[in-house]
């Protein structure tokens, strides 16, 4: 990055003398035409979020052309009824992964949790609320229990998750019994991907959630500014909350001429939001970042690295239980295949399109959302073509690959870049 | 060869207490006497006796082995002296953990220099003591004060390569991590840096870099040990030089240029007038350690 950036800063802006301090040095870096600098970072794969962006468009024009029907109102708003479960299993899968560490057991946490808070609703008549609260309580007691076996026992959480994997789909069969398939009826529990926003309260959201950015990265600026501090250009500040604002405003404008905003949708982007605030925002998700990126470093850094694992597994295994809940409000019923087949893989499979390393250290919460966006349209506008199971699951598989192959030569371009 | 370091220490100009060190008279900050260390049946050190005063760099050096880690780790509390007493700023003191010696105002910066490489430089400075707008669970960071005292820190060491404090530090060069390391643990404070090799695998401009970062915390007052394996770094930077010898003390010499014979003498155990030490210290003036280790060839005849 500084062997990039060095370039436009004495060729550029500030042909004088060479910058002295580091104050002076930010400030050079900071000048330039920031549409340059943002190409070469994308080339140099620092913009993961754009490139995701990228393949998502590409993968929309393809379908929007082979089938009229998928920029529809109504098939985009089922997309996102669709992605909701699978991006917020998505988004724990996302913490274990910047750990450096891997969560085979959110398919089978959530299959688990579903069938606990559907038994407890329907065969033992609790209240909707308690039931999804002692789901969610199983899936972190499970997460406990598995972050405190591998860190204890110094076990790879491949193999402690590998073992709950099959523990918990025992244990979800053993749950719903005889029956095997039970149906919810529960108000409550179908709300969760039942309910859709009024149009107006659509619109009151998406402005309320533009003003809240907009507000905040005001406060940013004149925080870095009295502090002295370098500013981003103004420029990419505007472009930066133009986009989400058109992204929010464009989105609910479709889909209120269809159903409205789903509930599950306005969840699963909350949930997005504030994992993507205590990340980059608090001194919990700095840690996760730094035991990613250098356990031992962590460590002698103070920082207690066994009970930050032991807290993300238990935070994954409670939004893996949560997407099952979800999944569950959606179809009406658990059944014995709930959280099996291939959910676990295309949650995982997600963020890895949309960049997070699987190494550790790198990686947003926003690529949760992302990822499953990206499956969720191939599923989707393959269902619409009529395509059968078998080339989905290749398709998707070769997105997979594609995505990380980018991944894998723009890294390695950027650790060239390294002087 | 057992007493080497001591054979050669009555024709050397040996200063016992540190007769060179700018602190002369004044008491030292950091006091050693007859530390050991035992593991099992091995002695890694033994009765070891060392003096630090403020604004003084000591250069530790000595052969593979011959403790030097080991008495940095007894300072540190990483591994804790079996018997000896350790005296800091005149009280004596246990240093049994890491947070003992963290809570005196020792700091210690190691080889591998231990920072994340996907972290930027303000967030590996801050690494562990991040400051928060308000001390509860989930307050937000204060990433403006960070920034700003990580610029202003970096400015006071003259730390002029980074292009950004932003700047990831995976694509920093050694000489600039090794920086970031040193300017780390200059936050919490410390009146003693332990430096482990800081020149080790840099290049020339770079050494150079972390050594007028060395001279600068003294000039800060700090009491600096610098172990080494460079001699010409550590004569460049030092006013002292420890000897260690198969774990006791080999002698100590002040880091004038017409030392450099005895000081390769004391670390490889021969006779000062050796044919080895002689050539050693000849050709010490470019690349020392690369002498020193043609002397250890043939060390050890008896």
């Amino acid at each position: 990055m500084s062997g990039l950036k060095k370039v436009p800063a004495s060729a550029g802006s500030s042909p004088g003398a060479a910058p002295t301090t580091v104050a002076e040095r930010d400030a050079v870096d900071e000048t330039g035409n920031p549409i340059v600098r943002m190409l070469r970072k994308l080339a140099a794969g620092e913009l993961g979020s754009v490139r995701v962006l990228i393949v998502l468009a590409l993968i929309w024009i393809i379908f929007s052309v082979s089938n009229e029907n998928f920029l529809t109102s109504g098939n985009l708003t089922n997309l996102t009824l669709q992605i909701a479960a699978v991006g917020t299993i998505s988004v724990g899968v996302v913490l274990v992964l910047l750990l450096g560490e891997i969560d085979l057991s959110v398919g089978a946490v959530s299959g688990l949790a579903a069938a606990v808070v559907a038994v407890l609703s329907v065969k033992h008549g609790w209240n909707g609320y308690a039931a999804m609260g002692a789901g969610l309580l199983v899936g972190c007691a499970i997460g406990l229990f598995q972050g405190t076996v591998s860190t204890r026992l110094a076990i790879p959480t491949f193999v402690v998750t590998l073992a709950g994997l099959l523990s918990w789909q025992g244990a979800q069969l053993a749950v719903l019994g005889d029956t095997g398939t039970v149906n919810i009826e529960d108000e409550a529990i179908l709300n969760l991907a039942g309910v859709f926003l009024a149009p107006w309260l659509g619109w009151v959201v998406a402005a309320v959630v533009v003003g809240a950015l907009v507000f905040a990265e005001l406060g940013h600026r004149r925080k870095r500014g009295a502090a002295g501090l370098v500013q981003a250009p103004v420029v990419s500040s505007v472009l930066r909350l133009a986009g989400a604002a058109a992204a929010l405003f464009g989105g609910v404008l479709v889909v209120n001429s269809d159903r409205g905003v789903p509930l599950s949708f306005v969840i699963l982007v909350a949930i997005v939001a504030n994992f993507h605030i205590l990340l980059t925002r608090t001194k919990f998700g700095r840690h996760v970042f730094a035991v990613g990126g250098n356990a031992e470093a962590a460590r002698r850094a103070g920082i207690p690295v066994a009970r930050v694992r032991t807290i993300v597994f238990m935070l994954a295994s409670t939004l893996a239980a949560f997407g099952g809940i979800l999944a569950a409000s959606r179809l009406f019923a658990v059944n014995q295949s709930s959280g099996g087949s291939d959910l676990l893989l295309l949650a995982i499979a997600g963020p890895v399109i949309a960049g997070t390393s699987l190494f550790g250290g790198r990686g947003s919460v926003w690529g949760a959302l992302l990822g499953a966006l990206v499956i969720g349209s191939i599923s989707n506008g393959m269902d619409l073509l009529a395509f059968t199971s078998s080339v989905k699951f290749m398709v998707t598989g070769a997105v997979l690959l594609g995505a990380v192959a980018l991944d894998a030569a723009t890294t390695k371009n950027r650790t060239t870049i390294r002087t | 060869m057992q007493g080497g370091g001591h054979l050669v220490s009555p024709s050397a100009a040996v200063t016992p207490s540190g007769a060179s060190a700018p602190g002369a008279g004044a008491a030292p900050l950091l006091k050693l006497r007859g530390i050991t260390k035992t593991f099992g049946a091995v002695r890694a050190l033994d009765n070891v006796d060392l003096d630090i005063f403020p604004g003084e760099v000591v250069a530790l050096v000595g052969d593979n082995g011959a403790g030097k880690s080991t008495l940095i780790k007894t300072v540190s509390g990483a591994g804790p002296a079996t018997s000896g007493t350790i005296t800091f700023d005149g009280k004596d003191v246990h240093v049994r953990s890491p947070s003992d010696s963290k809570a005196l105002g020792i700091a210690a910066v190691y080889q591998d220099l231990a920072l994340c490489d996907n972290l930027d430089v303000v967030e590996n400075l801050y690494l562990g003591r991040e400051e928060r707008g308000q001390n509860q669970p989930f307050s937000r960071l204060d990433e403006v004060a960070m920034e700003q005292h990580a610029i202003e820190l970096l400015g006071e060491l003259q730390v002029k390569t980074l292009a950004s404090v932003r700047t990831e530090v995976g694509m920093l060069s050694g000489g600039q991590r090794q920086s970031v390391a040193i300017a780390r643990s200059l936050l919490g404070n410390p009146r003693i840096v332990i430096l482990d090799e800081p020149t080790a695998a840099l290049g020339v401009a770079q050494t150079a870099q972390v050594l007028a970062l060395v001279a600068r915390l003294k000039e800060r007052g700090l009491g600096v040990i610098l172990i080494s394996h460079n001699l010409s770094d550590v004569f460049e930077v030092a006013d002292r030089i420890v000897v260690l010898r198969l774990g006791r003390n080999g002698g100590e010499y002040p880091a004038t240029s017409d030392q450099r014979q005895a000081v390769v003498a004391a670390i490889t155990g021969v006779g000062v007038d050796s044919p080895q030490a002689v050539e050693a210290a000849k050709g010490a003036g470019t690349s020392s350690a690369a002498a020193a280790q043609g002397g250890l060839t043939k060390k050890d005849p008896s």
